[in-house]
């Protein structure tokens, strides 16, 4: 049989029975990063962006060193690439893609959604960002504002902090982070209340 | 030792190497040959192009660089901007 035609999973396992006998990771390695995966999701982005917006020494720390500071929430991303956290103001709005291949900050916030891998979506990112944006995802950039696009390229992962919503003050860090989307955290869209 | 600062204007090299061999490169293609400016340095990474291949591979400063869209596709809005993480070895002062 070739290797192309075998079960997945019997590769996988092969593959990973191989890694342990050579010594390139250990168990410990492996289950910490499985459980990194199954913890990482939108709602954990969603917790930090509140947090970054009740807490203005942890929004200036998260943008300094954005894996020192999730960490402080017990979020460790162990293994996986430096995160960078990029932030929304009312004269730039971030909107990220990886037009080589997937980057994504999977270790907080889970697998990308299939459209961030597509070749459409990699390459309209960047050669009609607004037009993407307007009418792929309704999402209008209030007049004067700047669009960049972060180009995920090597190695960081990138999130956006949104802008915090208007009408929400005096909400706590739970309320808050209700309001944040996966798509809010990569700028296709803007969260609202 | 970084040998750009934040506010440096760099060019990306003008190469490439995929045409000639084997290649795992990170620097988009859309950004070769472009100016723009340093953000900021963001440390030192293993350079990618020998990790690939599985070759000694040297830890290389890393930058952000931001570039003007329309300088490269003229119907994208003037003012909008891609900033992009640009290896040193891909850089020259421009």
């Amino acid at each position: 049989m070739k290797l192309t035609e075998m079960p997945t999973d019997r590769l996988l396992e092969g593959f990973q029975a191989l890694l342990l006998r050579k010594g390139v990771v250990t168990g410990a390695a492996l289950e910490q990063s499985d459980a990194t995966m199954q913890a990482a999701s939108p709602a954990r982005g969603a917790a930090v962006v509140a947090r970054a917006w009740t807490d203005a020494e942890f929004r200036a720390r998260l943008l300094a060193d954005g894996t020192a500071a999730v960490e402080e929430m017990g979020i460790f991303l162990t293994g996986a690439p430096p995160l960078g956290v990029v932030e929304n103001d009312d004269a730039v709005h971030h909107l990220i893609v990886c037009t080589l291949c997937s980057c994504y900050p999977r270790a907080l916030l889970g697998y990308p959604p299939h459209w961030y891998k597509s070749a459409a979506f990699r390459a309209r990112a960047v050669r009609d960002p607004r037009g993407l944006l307007q009418q792929e995802w309704g999402t209008e950039l209030p007049a004067g504002t700047r669009l960049r696009v972060v180009d995920s390229t090597a190695d960081y992962r990138w999130m956006v902090l949104p802008r915090r919503p208007a009408a929400t003050e005096g909400w706590d860090a739970g309320r808050l982070a209700a309001l944040v989307r996966g798509t809010d955290l990569i700028g296709v869209t803007i969260p609202a209340a | 030792m970084s040998r750009f600062d934040a506010g440096d204007r760099v060019r990306v090299r003008d190469a490439w190497p995929e045409a000639e061999g084997p290649a795992h490169i990170r620097t988009p293609h859309y950004l070769r040959g472009r100016e723009g400016i340093v953000l900021r340095p963001l440390g030192r990474f293993r350079n990618p192009e020998d990790l690939a291949f599985a070759r000694p591979a040297p830890h290389i400063p890393l930058y952000h660089v931001r570039f003007p869209q329309d300088a490269i596709w003229p119907e994208n809005q003037p003012g909008d901007e891609f900033l992009v993480e640009i290896f040193e070895h891909w850089l020259e002062a421009a």
